[in-house]
This record gives structure tokens, C-alpha cells and sequence, in this order.
């Protein structure tokens, strides 16, 4: 590994959270003379492939000078006080948790500006485009990079207006209707988290997160954490989402349009399952394992409902869409991440980082693929893909038949691939939750989310049958496979799910310590 | 008119027997009301065709009048002062309260005068009249924050008022202007009367009418007037609740929001919001911090109700109605009020008056810059397209797209989500106050009302952002300068505030008083 000083680390960090801002507002500008492109519409198209990808460099430089021997140790700390007056402070690093979620996130975010490059948005200008995906991306990678509650929620709320524009106006059908319903259905959690967040700050007198961990909630009593747990623990539910308060999810996945797909699963959802780690699990923890039994029931329901939806929506004449079929799996796969926070285990936790990390590799990987098979088909209904003239795609696209078939056996968790080990270690910590937490309920969810895998694998595979297989249609037109700037931008999502899944101690060997350290009250 | 004269002159004139006045503390309401004087008097001598000097004036004035506020930055003075009671009671304060209230009005007012350069031309109002009225109005609004004694807070508030009836009802020949009028003055005036009859029982209880006397007083004033101290109370904080805008004393405000041009609706929604809620500010925090038990639940509930009800109409509002851009911010600003109104109820809880005062100060200050913005917006669009209705702000972006970017800049702003960052820190501000307070229920009734209240102002704000409708005309391009001068201004505000939100939220760390 380079050796990259603090305070350069501390650069990288700042500059990758402030970049895509200053990319943002730049976009809204006229380019400048000498950058203007064949077209003021390709200009700001490259512009954004520009930004995304400075950013995923600087956060490829961040993960190799982070000293990957102390990941427990919050890194490229920056800390300055920005409103006294709120006690906020502008206070930004990284540890294990974190990293891969940020390098996950522009890495996500750059192969969304690559894929608009050369399919660019239909809908409104382009500039627009770019200017929402880039305050999207700020947004995000502050979520994962701040160590101050208020500023958290800052971070969290700055995504909310951009995906809602990214729906509303390049989505497809019913598209206002569902970004309404996103952005009242999240905002509604998070202002009664900001609740809770207050509480726990005022009431501990910081808003300081590690300062929080370290404190472990002794100087929170108990009724404070039982209730701030409620509050904070509602909005990161619904933002996750959990079982049952997920309704809004389906909606905004279905109308998105691919890159907000992308995005939603693959980061947005991602902010949720983080906070519990890094707000709750730390700072409450009295609150949070008083909670715990009902957040793994609620889990073990959502993986089994969210396969059992996808079982309905995937048999024949079901009128399924593709689309919502992956949504409802995410709630599924999202039940197991938190099902492995629910356990309060190091294991579980572990395992719940790295299925949150997989499941955005993977999740990612099949909306893009769903969004190619759109532009193909014209079509994401499962009925129409699966029919007569349907898409038979080891037939006529045999790669792109492949990818697919690929990503659905990622997502059910093949072992070997990334999909697996979370959801193996989540179960694992479910086996043998942490002390004081009742064993058999437990028990239970375990044996639901087993039920949970089986069905997940039959739904998946029933999609790869009926879309992938079948015999190909007399006279069919032929049906472009993947493109070049398709295979750029799938490659990195498929050798990434493959090395996870084959050498999952790069991941795990980064969050462990930091969990070890986060439920051990901050003691490392 | 010289109410205005009389607030700023005649006190002087009784008090200097007893004591030197502070010229300079006095300075910036006597300035304005000097001025106001002055742009009558000028008026008189104008030619028709030089009747935009006027508006010059006022903006030359109005400027003056906000840098006369600097020498006085932490020199707390005091001036009108009892010669008995040394050191006690005094009539007019500059103490860092009074200063940011001040900053507050002469700056709203400032914008305001920017923003009715272009609305006096348009409308043919009479310009000496609109001025003149502008300006006295502020006075009084400028003397309010540094009143310290309810007589001189009734003057105030009235000085501060009467103006306004007359500029809502300035637009000749319209009906709905003079009908609006008539309704803000008599439920105005009826306020005022309650207001008047609980300050008598509260001087029948003291026996003074400092506010600082007061607060000492009424603790230990005869058990048996107990009651009638309670009733003087509440009845006190009436006739301030009914500036603020707040429910139930708030069916004026649509009405006479549309009734009024436009600039005038927004400086009512923002000088005279800003007035109710300094005169609640110093009589609760001031004169009755005993009777906290009777002011905080009263407060908080005043606050949840005015929210509600503000937001739910506003929610409501069709967007194919006449006026209904107007109308929405109305009723928003009725549900801003009940914000507003949240850290003054922690207050009585807390026991720690001034972190509370200062969020409902950082609050104001934000919504004053970010309201008087979209109202300047909505001026711009209703030159050319008069029904005012929120349908036709649809696709400003494609011909303005600064004023569209702006407009829901302010929006979101109100809204509280970023990137209308300094919204949703004030809003922090005062959630926190709430929280810290112990004031959990009515912290849950503000957070389910900031969801109700995004989703009409995203409605208006993604309105900016769609095509044209089909065979829509387009808005001409040509924007008078003032009115993008006012635009800027605000969103300059705005836009630095987001970048540094401790200039205002600073309020709620110092001693204010």
C-alpha cells in the first residue's frame, strides 16, 4: 500500500464529499470555450462521466492510503466547528464501515454517468441530468463520511429532492405519483429521526458520533434510548426499507428510470441499514436490544414477503414487471442485512455490511440489465419478456442471457459469488444472538429466512427460465446483445460480485474490527 | 398620517424634561420616520414624470437606516429612562434583541422597496402615498423590538399597522383591494381593543406599565387579583397573536393577502408577522416570565393549531384558482407562523428564554430573505400573466431559468430540505428548542407538518420545472431590473446563509437582552 500522509488523506476524504457539489452547480453553467463537445447535450454528459470518475479516483486513492492495519481507527479525520450555536461540527472520516460503502457508492455513481454518456436520458435536458446525479452523489458519500448527527441527517435529507427529480422527470409511467410517494414517505421518517437525533444530542451533549460510540449510551438513560431508537430507528426503516413500511419502494423502482434504479437500490437503500450500524448499534445500544427481537421479526417477515410478492409476480399471467420484481427482492435481501444487525453479534453485523455491499453490486447489476432488456423490448413486463414473441434470450442474445442468468444466481446467493456470504453470516449471527437476547425467536427468524432463500432461489430462477430460455420466435427480429459501452459499464459489478464472493476477507477483514470495536462500547 | 411622527417625536418631547435623550439609539426609527416625513412633503413638489425619485429616496433612506444599526452593535443602550428608578425602567432599549429585529424590518422593508419599484409603475399607484405609507409602517415596526413599556408597544404596534390597512387598500377602483382593506382594519382594530383591555388589567394588577416592572411585580401582586393577571395575560398576547397570523386569528390573511399588490402582501407577511411575534417575545419573555404556566401552554398550542390549520389549507389550494400562487404563500406563511411560534412555548419550559428567542430570530431572518424572494418571483410572473395562479408559473425555467432556479431555491428553503440548507437548520433550531424543552408532542405535530408543507411547495417547485403546456404563450423574457435586483438579493441571502448558517443561528448562543 502507497503511503499517503494524514493530512493528504484528509484532502481526498473532503474534496470527494465537496467535489461532486462544486461538479453540480458547474454543470448548470455554460461550458466553458475549448470543452463545448460535438453538442451542449454531450458536453454536459461528459462532464458528468468527468466528475463521477475524479471522485471514484480520489476514493480509490482513499481506500489505498487508508492503513488497512487499524481499520477500527476513524481515518482522514477532518474536524472543524461549522455552527457553534447547534454544537455542529464539520467533522468528516473514515473507518472499515465506511470505506467500502463510499468507494461502492462512486463507483456506482460513475458507472451511472458512463451508462448516460452513451444512452443519454430521455426526458428533459441533460444538464438537469447531471447537475441532480451529482448532488445525488454529495449527498450520498456524505452520508457515509460524517461523524456528526445533524450533519447525517443533512446528508441524509440532500438525496431527497434530486431522486425525486430523477423519477419525476425521467421516469416512466405513473412516475409523479411514485416520486411523490418517495419523497413524502422518506422525509416523513427522517424528520422523526432528526427527533431522535436531538434527543440523543442534547441529551448526551454532543453530536459527535464517535464521541457517542465511546460514550456506548452510559450517559443516556434508559427511556431517552428507547426512545430515540423509535425515532431514529423509524426513519432508517422506512429508508432501508423494512417490512412493512416498504410500500414506497416498488412504486419508485418500477417508475425510476434505470440510473435512478441503480442508484436507489444500490446506495440510497444502503443509507439506512448504515445508520442503524453506525448511529444506533454504538450510541443506544440498551435501546436498540430492547428493540431487537421486533426488528428481526420484522426482518424475517420482510425476506419471506418480499420473495413471496416476487413468486407471484414472476408466475405465468401474473402481469409481473421485471422492475418490481427486483424491488420486492431488494426488501428481501434487506430483511437479511437487517436480520444481521438485529442480532447485535459481530458476526451478524459483519454480515450485514457485507450483503449491504453485495447487494448493491448485485442489485445494481440486474437493474441495468433490466433497463438494456428495456431498451430492446421496449418492455419490462414479465409476461411480455416470457411470451410468444418474447425475449428468449440464450437465444437471441446469448450474453446478455448470460449476464442475467449470472446476476440472478448472485442474488439468490450461490456460494462463490458476493451474494452469499452476507447472507450466510447474518443467519450465522442469527443462530447465536447476542446475550440477553431470547434464542428461540431468533431461532424462528433463522428458520423463516432459510425459508426465505429457498423461495428467493425459486422465484430467481423461474425469471431466468422464462426470460433467458424458450425457444426463439420464427422471424424474430434480432436482438442486439451486449454493447460496448454495456460491457463497460456491467465488467467492474461482475468481477467485484466474483471477488467478493470468492476472497470475502477483503471486505470483512475492513468492517470486522470496526464492529468489534462498535459493539464493544467504543473500546478498541 | 402622523402617527408615525407622534411615536417618534413625542416622546422625546415629554421625556426630555427628565433626562438627555440617546440620539443615536433612536436613531433608526426616528430616521425612518424622518424620512417618511420628508417623501410626503416631497412628493408635493414632484412632477409627474419625476415621481421615481421617490422610490430612490426610500432605498437611499432605507440603507441609511440599517447602517445607523452599526455603531450601535453591542453598546446596549438605553434611553426614556424613569429618573427615579435608577438603572430600572426604561421606555426605548438597543439591546442585541432590538437590533436584530430591527435589522430584520428595515431590511425586510428594504426589499420590499426594491421589489415595488417596478409595482408602483405598473399598478399606477400614487407614489408619495406608497412611500410615505411604506415607510411609516416600518417606523413603527422599527420601534416595536426596542419598546419597553406597553404603552409605547401599543403605539408601536399601531404606527406599525395603520399604514398597512391603507397601503392594502392603495390600488384604485379594485374592489377586492378595498374589500381586503376593510377586512384586515376591522379584525385589526378588534384585536387591538382586546389587547388594550388586557393591558389595563394588567397595569390595574402592577400598577406600571415597564415591562421590566412589571416581571418584578407579579409575582408578588395581591392573591386576589391573581385571575385578573391571568386574563390580563392572555388577553395581551391576542392582539399580537393576531399579527403573527396565528389560528384562529388568521381568516384575514388569504384575503387580504391577494387584495394587496403584491409587494405589499409580502412585507405584511414578513414586517408584519415579524411585529406580532417581537411584541409576544417581550411581553412573555419581559414582563410576564411568572405567568409562564399560563403563556407556554397557551403558546404551544397556539402554534400547533396555526401550523395545522396553515398547512392544511394550503395543501388544499388549487392550483387553477385565481390568485392561488398568493393565496398558497398566505396560507404557507400562516403555517411558518406556527413555526415560529414553537421556541417562544419552549421558552416558559425551559427557563432559558434567550436560546429559545433566538431561534424564532434566526427563523424570521431566514424566512424574511427566502419569503420576500418568492414573492418577488411570483411579482414577476403576475406582470404578465395577472390571474396569478400557480399554473402559470409551469415551465419558468424554460424562459427564466435563474428566477425558476431561484424560486425553488426559496421554496425548499421554506420547505427545510436542502439544498435550501439554511431552512432546514433553522428548522433544526427550532426542533431542538422543542426537544430540549421537553415539548415532545408538539416537536411530533411540527415534524408531520414540515412533511405536509413539502409536498405543496415540491408541487410548485416541480411546476417550474415541466414543459410548457401546449399552446401555452411564453412569458416575455424582459424583467425589470428591480424586480431581478430583488430576486438576487434574496437568493444572495439565501444562498450565504446556506453556506454559513451560524450568521443568524449565532442568535441562539448569545444574551439577547
Amino acid at each position: 500500500m502507497p503511503d499517503i500522509s494524514e493530512p493528504v488523506l484528509q484532502l481526498l476524504l473532503a474534496a470527494t464529499v465537496a467535489g461532486p457539489l462544486v461538479g453540480a452547480v458547474a454543470a448548470l453553467l455554460p461550458a466553458p470555450p475549448g470543452l463545448k463537445g460535438k453538442s451542449p447535450d454531450q458536453a454536459v454528459l461528459r462532464h458528468g462521466v468527468l466528475v463521477t470518475g475524479v471522485i471514484l479516483l480520489l476514493t480509490l486513492a482513499l481506500a489505498a492510503g487508508f492503513d488497512h492495519s487499524r481499520p477500527s481507527v476513524m481515518q482522514a479525520s477532518t474536524d472543524i466547528s461549522w455552527i457553534p450555536a447547534l454544537d455542529i461540527r464539520l467533522h468528516l472520516g473514515v473507518d472499515g464501515i465506511s470505506l467500502p460503502l463510499l468507494v461502492l457508492t462512486a463507483l456506482l455513481t460513475f458507472l451511472c454517468a458512463l451508462y448516460s454518456y452513451f444512452r443519454p436520458p430521455t426526458g428533459a435536458s441533460p444538464k438537469a441530468f447531471v447537475a441532480l446525479l451529482l448532488l445525488l452523489e454529495t449527498g450520498t458519500l456524505a452520508t457515509f463520511a460524517v461523524l456528526d448527527l445533524i450533519l447525517f441527517f443533512l446528508a441524509f435529507e440532500t438525496v431527497l429532492i434530486p431522486m425525486y427529480f430523477l423519477i419525476a422527470r425521467w421516469g416512466g409511467a405513473a412516475r409523479e405519483q411514485a416520486a411523490g410517494k418517495f419523497i413524502v414517505y422518506t422525509l416523513l421518517g427522517s424528520v422523526i429521526m432528526l427527533l431522535g437525533l436531538l434527543l440523543i444530542g442534547l441529551k448526551a451533549g454532543t453530536f459527535d458520533m464517535v464521541a457517542l460510540a465511546a460514550d456506548g449510551g452510559s450517559s443516556l438513560s434508559v427511556t431517552v434510548q428507547l426512545v430515540a431508537v423509535i425515532a431514529v430507528g423509524l426513519g432508517l426503516a422506512v429508508k432501508s426499507p423494512m417490512w412493512p413500511l416498504h410500500s414506497w419502494l416498488p412504486d419508485a423502482h418500477t417508475a425510476a428510470p434505470t440510473v435512478g434504479s441503480v442508484l436507489l437500490a444500490g446506495v440510497l437503500l444502503k443509507m439506512g441499514t448504515y445508520g442503524f450500524v453506525r448511529i444506533l448499534l454504538p450510541a443506544t445500544p440498551d435501546g436498540l436490544h430492547a428493540f431487537a427481537p421486533y426488528l428481526g421479526a420484522f426482518a424475517a417477515v420482510g425476506i419471506v414477503y418480499g420473495s413471496l410478492v416476487c413468486l407471484s409476480l414472476v408466475r405465468e399471467g401474473g402481469k409481473g414487471d421485471l422492475k418490481r420484481l427486483i424491488a420486492y427482492s431488494s426488501v428481501g435481501h434487506m430483511g437479511f442485512v437487517l436480520l444481521g444487525i438485529a442480532t447485535m453479534t459481530p458476526t451478524g453485523v459483519n454480515g450485514a455490511l457485507f450483503a449491504n455491499v453485495a447487494h448493491g453490486l448485485i442489485t445494481g447489476l440486474l437493474f441495468f440489465l433490466v433497463g438494456a432488456l428495456k431498451d430492446r423490448t421496449g418492455s419490462t413486463g414479465i409476461d411480455a419478456l416470457a411470451g410468444v414473441a418474447g425475449a428468449a434470450l440464450y437465444g437471441r442474445a446469448p450474453r446478455l442471457g448470460a449476464l442475467l442468468a449470472f446476476a440472478a444466481v448472485a442474488s439468490l446467493g450461490l456460494p462463490g459469488l458476493a451474494g452469499f456470504w452476507g447472507e450466510m453470516l447474518a443467519m450465522f449471527g442469527a443462530f447465536q444472538p447476542a446475550a440477553g437476547l431470547s434464542r428461540p425467536a431468533f431461532l424462528v427468524y433463522l428458520g423463516l429466512a432459510g425459508l426465505g432463500t429457498l423461495l428467493t432461489a425459486a422465484y430467481l430462477l423461474l425469471v431466468v427460465r422464462r426470460i433467458c430460455m424458450g425457444a426463439v420466435p420464427e422471424g424474430a427480429p434480432p436482438l442486439a446483445d451486449v454493447r460496448g459501452h454495456e460491457a463497460a459499464t456491467w465488467t467492474p459489478l461482475v468481477a467485484l460480485t466474483v471477488l467478493a464472493g470468492v476472497w470475502p476477507a477483503v471486505l470483512l477483514g475492513l468492517t470486522d474490527p470496526a464492529v468489534q470495536k462498535l459493539l464493544a462500547g467504543g473500546a478498541s | 398620517m402622523t402617527a408615525p411622527a407622534m411615536a417618534a417625536l413625542a416622546q422625546p418631547a415629554l421625556a426630555a424634561q427628565a433626562q438627555s435623550v440617546d440620539w443615536l439609539a433612536i436613531t433608526p426609527p426616528t430616521l425612518t420616520a424622518v424620512l417618511a416625513l420628508a417623501v410626503l412633503v416631497t412628493d408635493l413638489f414632484l412632477p409627474e414624470r419625476r415621481k421615481p425619485l421617490l422610490g430612490v429616496i426610500t432605498l437611499a433612506g432605507l440603507a441609511a437606516a440599517l447602517l445607523t444599526l452599526l455603531p450601535l452593535i453591542g453598546e446596549d443602550r438605553a434611553t426614556f429612562c424613569v429618573a427615579d428608578t435608577a438603572g430600572g425602567a426604561c421606555s426605548y432599549t438597543a439591546d442585541g434583541f432590538t437590533l436584530v429585529v430591527q435589522l430584520l424590518v428595515l431590511g425586510g422593508a428594504l426589499l420590499t422597496a426594491v421589489l415595488s419599484q417596478a409595482a408602483v409603475r405598473d399598478d399606477r399607484l400614487p407614489a408619495g402615498e406608497y412611500w410615505f405609507l411604506l415607510l411609516a409602517s416600518a417606523a413603527g415596526a422599527a420601534l416595536l423590538p426596542a419598546s419597553r413599556d406597553l404603552a409605547t408597544l401599543v403605539i408601536a404596534l399601531e404606527v406599525a399597522s395603520l399604514p398597512a390597512f391603507a397601503l392594502v387598500g392603495l390600488r384604485r377602483g379594485e374592489r377586492r383591494s378595498s374589500e381586503a382593506a376593510l377586512k384586515f382594519f376591522l379584525s385589526s382594530v378588534a384585536a387591538t381593543a382586546v389587547t388594550l383591555l388586557g393591558v389595563s388589567f394588567v397595569y390595574a394588577v402592577t400598577g406600571t406599565l415597564h415591562l421590566t416592572e412589571i416581571a418584578e411585580r407579579l409575582p408578588g401582586a395581591d392573591p386576589g387579583l391573581h385571575t385578573l393577571a391571568q386574563a390580563g395575560v392572555a388577553l395581551t398576547l391576542v392582539g399580537f397573536a393576531f399579527k403573527t397570523a396565528a389560528a384562529p386569528f388568521h381568516f384575514w390573511v388569504p384575503d387580504t393577502y391577494t387584495g394587496a399588490p403584491v409587494p405589499v402582501a409580502g412585507y405584511l407577511s414578513v414586517v408584519g408577522k415579524t411585529v406580532g411575534l417581537t411584541g409576544i417575545v417581550l411581553v412573555t419573555v419581559l414582563a410576564f416570565p411568572s405567568y409562564g404556566e399560563v403563556w407556554g401552554p397557551l403558546l404551544a398550542v397556539l402554534a400547533a393549531v396555526t401550523m395545522t390549520a396553515g398547512n392544511t389549507a394550503a395543501l388544499r389550494q388549487r392550483p387553477g384558482r385565481r390568485h392561488s400562487a398568493v393565496r398558497l404563500l398566505a396560507w404557507s406563511s400562516v403555517g411558518q407562523a406556527g413555526y415560529l411560534l414553537v421556541p417562544l412555548a419552549a421558552a416558559a419550559y425551559t427557563g432559558a428564554p434567550d436560546a429559545a428567542v433566538g431561534a424564532t430570530l434566526a427563523y424570521a431572518l431566514m424566512y424574511a430573505a427566502v419569503n420576500l424572494g418568492a414573492f418577488a418571483v411570483v411579482a414577476l410572473v403576475a406582470r404578465t400573466r395577472p390571474a396569478g395562479r400557480l399554473t402559470d408559473h409551469r415551465a419558468l425555467y424554460a424562459t427564466h431559468p435563474a428566477h425558476a432556479l431561484a424560486l425553488g431555491f426559496f421554496l425548499l428553503c421554506l420547505a427545510g430540505l436542502p439544498p435550501g440548507v439554511v431552512g432546514l437548520f433553522a428548522k433544526v433550531a427550532v426542533f431542538s428548542a422543542a426537544v430540549e424543552a421537553g415539548l415532545g408532542w408538539l416537536a411530533v405535530v411540527m415534524a408531520l407538518n414540515v412533511v405536509v408543507a413539502l409536498v405543496y411547495y415540491l408541487r410548485w417547485t416541480a411546476l417550474l420545472f415541466r414543459p410548457a403546456a401546449e399552446g401555452a404563450t411564453a412569458l416575455p423574457r424582459a424583467v425589470p431590473r428591480p424586480l431581478t435586483a430583488a430576486v438576487a438579493l434574496a437568493a444572495l441571502i439565501g444562498v450565504a446563509l446556506s453556506g454559513a448558517p451560524q450568521l443568524i443561528l449565532r442568535f441562539t448562543g448569545t444574551g439577547l437582552f
